[in-house]
């Protein structure tokens, strides 16, 4: 991939990230610092490449300790934001109290 | 599966983050957010095994399946087993450790896929290519460390105050340069033994970085691992050639910068403050703390009484009442006063707790009315007309040692103000001071009652004194 092309996706990610979670209230902090911890155990994608790519076994051996590893972040990380989520269902309208911040 | 496919679905799975991210800043989509997010990291994890990564040293990719397919499907599986019980069995209360926990295996995750990838390409690595792959070593050893350190203060594994040795910051600023300097090294020297001497010294400038952050700013120390990660694993991604590494990894770096600014914020700290405060604050005064000084405790029939002939009582819930288990008691104890007619309102610390948000978290766990819960802002100026307010396991957060004394590790951070309350009560295990690990007068003030014991017992024991009377 070109470098002008990976500039260009992580200048536009840079700003879709800052976008998305400026005005979240702090009664949402928790979740959402859990669900943008699941968010990067995407990295899992790349140790199973890395994996694939392997011709050693010291390779092998550490890029299957990065899947177990990324695969605890991805999936914990899903879990454990749903469960918290599941307690938020709205009994009256949260975004008003989240709002008044 | 042809490469445009392959990147397609990976472009999808970046926009589920990003949706997931909008998702989760409003209570009501939050859940849906997640769950959107799950199904991208789920869907980008199959392609993966649908479509061989060419090698970066120009071979041809090799069919399908994947090489080594069940050992990875097995390391999968270990990582299943050990994530999916730790995040469904944990408890509300030790939410922040496990967040902590997972942010760094995800940074070690980050870090040794850049290690391989370094290992694997050898000298047949660009430039930029080992600056990247540095940059992931180094953070992402810093973020594990630095994790298991904060993982280890909220677990109270060891000392929640500030560890502070001479000349730390020293100490701290030598391991800084060593790492740049062993950086150098490894895109110079290109080799195995500079690289691992690089993990190392990263490993140790992750702990000692976080050492010196005090137990009420750990948070904020987990925000910022959290985004560091999400940067590794963008920078992980360049190696990789992999764009929805990129996008992941960049909305996670920026999003989680932002939050980290939102909770200093909260807190009333600067971020600066926060990681080297513990550098430049002065000693405190302890003088007063070592000797025995009057306290008024009452029984739980005192409190009883004192709650029946008040008009408004603000219940200012702490960790303490999360640890003891007695949100339902609290909200028993609520009830009751509510029928009695009294006007009754939680009032919420931005980070009561452990973490921003955490005790909303546990008290929506305990079925409690959300119009019952009022923000600090809402609740702070109503403190003059409430004649009771009782403080349940909190303590730094209604310490007007905030407001007063300049230097004291919580200084600036907003309060909840019960010292303007009638009468306030303190429901306490005992007299040791709060996470942040300062003296609290208010508990010398004569219009406080201290009940001492257990939060849940001694609520159990205040519902059923006002329900006889």
């Amino acid at each position: 991939m070109d470098a002008i092309a990976i500039i260009s996706i992580f200048t536009l990610a840079v700003f879709v990230g800052f976008e998305v979670v400026s005005k979240v209230s702090s009664t949402l902090h928790t979740p959402l610092m859990s669900g943008a911890n699941a968010i990067h155990g995407v990295i899992l994608v790349g140790a199973i490449i890395v994996a694939d790519h392997s011709q050693t076994n010291l390779e092998l051996g550490l890029s299957l300790a990065a899947i177990i590893l990324a695969t605890i972040n991805m999936v914990g990380g899903f879990v454990v934001t749903d469960r918290m989520l599941e307690m938020f269902k709205p009994k009256k309208d949260p975004v008003e109290k989240g709002g008044s911040k | 599966m042809s490469t445009n496919l392959y990147s397609l679905i990976g472009l999808a799975a970046g926009v589920a983050f990003i949706l997931a991210l909008k998702g989760l800043s409003h209570p009501k989509t939050a859940r849906r957010g997640n769950l959107i997010g799950a199904a991208g990291a789920t869907v980008a994890t199959l392609s993966v095994f649908l479509y061989v990564t060419p090698p970066r040293d120009g071979s041809a990719a090799h069919s399908l399946p994947l090489n080594h397919l069940w050992l990875i499907l097995g390391a999968i599986a270990v990582g299943l087993i050990v994530g999916v019980p730790a995040a469904r069995k944990v408890e509300m209360t030790q939410m922040p450790q496990l967040v902590a926990l997972f942010n760094g295996v995800g940074g070690g995750a980050a870090a040794l896929v850049a290690i391989v990838e370094y290992l694997h390409l050898g000298s047949g690595a660009t430039t930029a290519e080992v600056i990247f792959t540095v940059f992931t070593v180094i953070v992402g050893c810093v973020s594990f460390s630095g994790s298991i350190i904060t993982f280890m203060k909220l677990q109270e594994l060891m000392t929640t105050r500030p560890v502070v040795f001479p000349g730390g910051r020293f100490v701290i600023a030598g391991t800084l340069v060593a790492v740049l300097g062993s950086a150098v090294w490894v895109v110079n020297a290109l080799g195995t033994s500079p690289l691992m001497v690089l993990a190392v010294l990263s490993l140790l400038f992750g702990v000692l970085f976080v050492l010196p952050v005090g137990g009420a700013d750990v948070p904020i120390v987990i925000s910022l691992l959290n985004a560091f990660t999400g940067l590794t694993v963008a920078a992980s991604g360049y190696v990789l050639s992999s764009t929805l590494l990129i996008i992941a990894g960049t909305l996670v770096g920026a999003s989680g910068t932002i939050l980290t600014r939102l909770m200093a914020e909260a807190m009333g700290r600067s971020l600066f403050g926060t990681l080297f405060g513990a550098f430049t604050a002065k000693p405190q005064e302890v003088s007063g703390s070592a000797e025995e000084r009057p306290v008024r405790s009452g029984s739980a029939d005192d409190v009883a009484i004192l709650l029946n002939y008040a008009r408004r009582v603000v219940i200012v819930p702490g960790f303490g009442l999360a640890v003891a288990q007695a949100q339902h008691t609290v909200r028993e104890l609520a009830d009751l006063m509510i029928s009695k007619g009294i006007d009754v309102a939680y009032g919420i610390h931005p980070v009561a707790g452990r973490m921003p948000g955490h005790m909303n978290v546990l008290l929506a766990e305990a079925n409690v009315p959300y119009d019952q819960l009022a923000e600090m802002d809402e609740v702070n100026p109503t403190f003059g007309q409430t004649d009771v307010a009782i403080v349940i396991g909190a303590n730094d957060v209604v310490n007007p040692a905030a407001q007063t004394t300049p230097g004291c590790p919580i200084y600036g951070m907003p309060i909840l103000e019960v010292n303007h309350a009638a009468n306030i009560i303190f429901l306490k295990r005992s007299m040791r001071p709060g996470f942040a690990g300062i003296e609290n007068e208010l508990l010398y003030d004569p219009k406080t009652m201290l009940l001492f014991g257990d939060a849940k017992a001694s609520l159990t024991k205040v519902v059923s004194a006002l329900k006889a009377l």
